[in-house]
C-alpha cells in the first residue's frame, strides 16, 4: 500500500517536474511542484519524509538546526514513522548539552534536535511554513485550499534555483538564486545531483533531494497535518449532517406558522 | 423584561415556587428566551447567535491554551510550538482559536452592516447599538493584544507600530505609548500585560454582551421592515410575532451549523491561510519584515490610518491651522479612530424617519457603495502604501467619512421614502400568507 503511495506520488512528481510555475512578486520565480500533501485529502508520503531526512542529516544539518522538533516524533504515524529503536539509533547521532550533567551527551528520542546557530543560519523547524510561495490571483491565496501557501514549494525552489553566479559585497559571497527575494542569497548551493544516497533506490537527482527534503521540512513545521485534515474533515461531515437535521426541524417547525401545512 | 406583551413564567410545582419567591432565576431566562421575536426576521439576523457561540467558543479555546502557554519572550513562541506538538489535540484548539479570531470578525462586520442597512441603530435602540460598538472596539483590542502572544515577527512588529499610534498624540503621546509598552519598546513587559488584557477583555465583553441583549429586549428586536410589533394587547403582539424558542433558536443553530462546517473546513484544511507567514518567525527585534501588515479584520481601518499623508490637503489645512501640532501621523490615527466614531454617532447622523433601507430607495445605493468601500479598502490596507493604492484608500477613507457625515444626514431631507407595510403580520402574510400571494 505504501509503496503504491509512494510509486503514485513518484510519479506525480516526475509528470510535475517538467511543470513550472511563476508567482509571487518581482523576479522571484517559484516552481510549483506537487506534493502528495496537498489539497484537503493529501497526505505525507512516508518513503519521501525518510528520503527527506536523509538529506537534511547528511547536508542541511551541519548549518541548520531542527530545534522545535522533538526527535521521539520520527517515529510518529503520518511522519516518517520510523520504528522506536530506530529513532533511537538515529537520535544518537547528535550531542546535546545536558544541564544535570553539565556535559554533553549522545541524544536521545526525548530531546529534540538540536539548534545549529554556528553558520547564522536559520532554524529550520518551521521554515516551510514561514515563506509563502504563493500569493493567489490579485494577493488573496484563494489556491490555498488545493495548493498550500507555497512554503515547501519555495524551499524547492531556493535548492534549484542557483544559476552558478557569484559576487562579493562585503567579504560575503552571495550566490544568485532566482527563487530568492532581491535574487542573491549568502548560502553557497547546499545540494547537488547524487549527492545523498537513498536507500530505497529513489533518484537523487538535484530536483528529487530538493523535493524530498522540502517534504520533510513541511512535516518538520507541520507534524499533525493528516490528523488536522481528519479531524476537520470529520468536523464538517458532522456538521453538514447536523444542518440537514436542523434544516428538515426548522422547515416542519415553522411550515403550520407560513400556510405549508 | 421585554416591552413586548407576553406570557410571564408561572411557577407550578412547589419547588419552583419555592425558589422563585427566593431567586426568580427561572423567570429570567424564561422571559429571556421566550421573548417575542417579529416573526419576519431574515437570515441576515442569525448572526447574533454566531457571535455568541463565538465568544464561548474563544473563551473555551483560550482557556485551554493559557494551560500550556508561556508568556514570558523567551518562551513564548516556543511553547505555541509546544503546544501544536506535544499537547494532545493541542494543535487544533490552537488552529480553532487562531481561526476563531476571524470567524468573530467576519460575523461581527455582517451584524454590523445588517444593523446599519435595517437602520437597526435608530430610536429606540441607540443604547443596543452603542454598546455594540463598545464590544467592537473591546473585540478589536482583545484581537489585537491576542495575535501579540505568540511572539512572531508579526506579533512584535505589529505591536510596535500599533502602539506607536499612541505616540503620535501630541505632548502626552510618548509618556502613553511607554506606559502601554512598560518600557520603552516591545519587551517582556508589554508581552505579559497584554497577556493580562488579553485574558481579561472577553469576560467585560461577555458582560457587556449581557447588556446588549438585556437592551434589545426591552426595546424588542428591530425586522426587516423596521415596523414595530404592535403592543395594544398580547393577542395583538402575538400575530406578528413568535416566541424566540423553539422558532428561532432552531433557525438560528440551523444557520450556525452551516458556518460551522465552512469554519470546520478552513481549520481542517488550510488553517494557515487568513494567517502570515512571518508570524511561524520568532519575533525579533533587529530585523524589520519587508511588509508588516495587520490581521485581515483590521485592514479596512489600518487603510484609513495610512490614507491621510502629508500631501493631502485636509492634512495641511489641519496642521496649518493647528500650528503644526496635528502633523499627518497624528491626523491618521484621529482619522483611524473617528472611524469608528461615527459609526457610534450614526443614531443622531441618520435624520431620515424611515427605519428600513428597504423603504429608501435612494439610501440603499448608497449603503451598497459603503459595503464596497469597506472592501475596497480592506484590499488596500494589505496593499503596500504608495501609488496607485495610496490614492484608492484616501477616495475610499473620503467616502467613509463622507456616508456618515454628508449623505445619512442629507438624505432625510430629500429622499422620498416608498410605502413600508402598515404590519409586520402584513408583511409576513405577503411571502407565507395562507389566502395571499404564493410563497417565495
Amino acid at each position: 500500500m505504501l509503496k503504491k503511495i509512494a510509486l503514485t506520488a513518484a510519479t506525480a512528481l516526475a509528470l510535475s517536474a517538467g511543470g513550472a510555475m511563476a508567482a509571487g512578486g518581482g523576479e522571484q520565480h517559484i516552481e510549483d511542484v506537487a506534493f502528495s500533501f496537498e489539497g484537503p485529502f493529501g497526505k505525507f508520503d512516508q518513503n519521501q519524509l525518510q528520503r527527506g531526512l536523509k538529506v537534511y542529516t547528511e547536508v542541511c544539518a551541519a548549518c541548520h538546526g531542527l530545534q522545535y522538533v522533538p526527535l521521539r516524533t520520527l517515529g510518529d504515524e503520518g511522519g516518517p514513522h520510523y520504528s522506536e529503536a530506530e529513532v533511537r539509533a538515529y537520535a544518537a547521532n547528535f550531542e546535546v548539552f545536558d544541564p544535570e550533567l553539565e556535559d554533553f551527551r549522545p541524544a536521545k528520542p526525548t530531546d529534540h534536535f538540536p539548534a545549529n546557530t554556528a553558520a547564522g543560519a536559520p532554524d529550520l523547524s518551521l521554515m516551510a511554513k514561514a515563506r509563502a510561495g504563493f500569493h493567489g490571483p490579485a494577493g488573496t491565496g484563494l489556491n490555498q485550499l488545493f495548493k498550500g501557501m507555497g512554503g515547501p514549494e519555495y524551499i524547492t525552489s531556493i535548492l534549484t534555483g542557483y544559476t552558478g553566479k557569484e559576487k562579493e559585497e562585503a567579504g560575503t559571497i552571495f550566490y544568485e538564486n532566482t527563487a530568492f527575494p532581491g535574487g542573491w542569497i549568502a548560502m553557497a548551493p547546499p545540494l547537488s545531483d547524487e549527492m545523498v544516497e537513498f536507500d530505497d533506490g529513489h533518484s537523487n537527482s538535484l530536483h528529487h533531494m530538493s523535493e524530498d527534503v522540502s517534504a520533510f521540512l513541511m512535516w518538520a513545521a507541520e507534524p499533525k497535518m493528516m490528523a488536522r485534515k481528519q479531524a476537520g474533515f470529520i468536523g464538517v461531515l458532522m456538521l453538514t449532517i447536523l444542518s440537514v437535521l436542523l434544516y428538515l426541524t426548522n422547515k416542519r417547525l415553522w411550515a403550520p406558522h407560513k400556510g405549508k401545512h | 423584561m421585554s416591552g413586548i406583551p407576553h406570557d410571564h413564567y408561572e411557577p407550578k410545582s412547589g419547588i419552583e415556587k419555592w425558589l422563585h419567591k427566593r431567586l426568580p432565576v427561572v423567570g429570567l431566562v424564561y422571559d429571556t428566551i421566550m421573548i417575542p421575536t417579529p416573526k419576519n426576521l431574515n437570515w441576515w439576523w442569525i448572526w447574533g447567535i454566531v457571535l455568541a457561540y463565538c465568544l464561548v467558543h474563544m473563551i473555551v479555546t483560550g482557556i485551554i491554551l493559557v494551560m500550556h502557554y508561556t508568556p514570558h519572550v523567551d518562551y513564548a513562541f516556543a511553547s505555541i510550538e509546544h503546544i501544536m506538538r506535544d499537547v494532545r489535540g493541542g494543535h487544533m484548539i490552537r488552529y480553532l482559536h487562531m481561526n476563531g479570531a476571524s470567524l468573530f470578525f467576519f460575523a461581527v462586520y455582517i451584524h454590523i452592516f445588517r444593523g446599519l442597512f435595517y437602520g437597526s441603530y435608530k430610536a429606540p435602540r441607540e443604547v443596543t447599538w452603542i454598546i455594540g460598538m463598545l464590544i467592537f472596539l473591546l473585540m478589536m483590542a482583545t484581537g489585537f493584544m491576542g495575535y501579540v502572544l505568540p511572539w512572531g515577527q508579526m506579533s512584535f512588529w505589529g505591536a510596535t507600530v500599533i502602539t506607536g499610534l499612541f505616540g503620535a498624540i501630541p505632548f502626552i503621546g510618548e509618556p502613553i505609548q511607554t506606559w502601554l509598552l512598560g518600557g520603552p519598546a516591545v519587551d517582556n513587559a508589554t508581552l505579559n500585560r497584554f497577556f493580562s488584557l488579553h485574558y481579561l477583555l472577553p469576560f467585560v465583553i461577555a458582560a457587556l454582551v449581557i447588556v446588549h441583549i438585556w437592551a434589545f429586549h426591552t426595546t424588542g428586536n428591530n425586522n426587516p421592515t423596521g415596523v414595530e410589533v404592535r403592543r395594544g394587547s398580547k393577542e395583538e403582539a402575538a400575530k406578528d410575532t413568535l416566541p424566540f424558542w423553539p422558532y428561532f433558536v432552531i433557525k438560528d443553530l440551523f444557520a450556525l451549523a452551516v458556518i460551522l462546517a465552512i469554519f470546520f473546513a478552513v481549520v481542517g484544511f488550510m488553517p494557515n491561510y487568513l494567517g502570515h507567514p512571518d508570524n511561524y518567525i520568532e519575533a525579533n527585534p533587529l530585523v524589520t519584515p519587508a511588509h508588516i501588515v495587520p490581521e485581515w479584520y483590521f485592514l479596512p481601518f489600518y487603510a484609513i490610518l495610512r490614507a491621510f499623508t502629508a500631501d493631502v490637503w485636509v492634512v495641511m489645512f489641519a496642521s496649518w491651522i493647528t500650528g503644526g501640532i496635528i502633523d499627518a501621523k497624528f491626523f491618521g490615527v484621529l482619522a483611524m479612530f473617528g472611524a469608528i466614531i461615527v459609526m457610534v454617532l450614526v443614531p443622531w447622523l441618520d435624520t431620515s424617519r424611515v427605519r428600513s433601507g428597504r423603504f429608501r430607495p435612494m439610501f440603499k445605493w448608497w449603503f451598497y457603495l459603503l459595503l464596497i468601500d469597506f472592501v475596497v479598502l480592506m484590499w488596500c490596507g494589505a496593499m503596500p502604501a504608495e501609488p496607485p493604492y495610496s490614492t484608492i484608500a484616501l477616495i475610499g477613507s473620503a467616502y467613509w467619512f463622507a456616508y456618515f457625515l454628508v449623505i445619512l444626514p442629507l438624505l432625510g431631507v430629500i429622499e422620498k421614502p416608498t410605502a413600508a407595510p402598515a404590519t409586520i403580520e402584513e408583511d409576513f402574510e405577503a411571502h407565507y400568507g395562507t389566502k395571499a400571494t404564493p410563497a417565495e
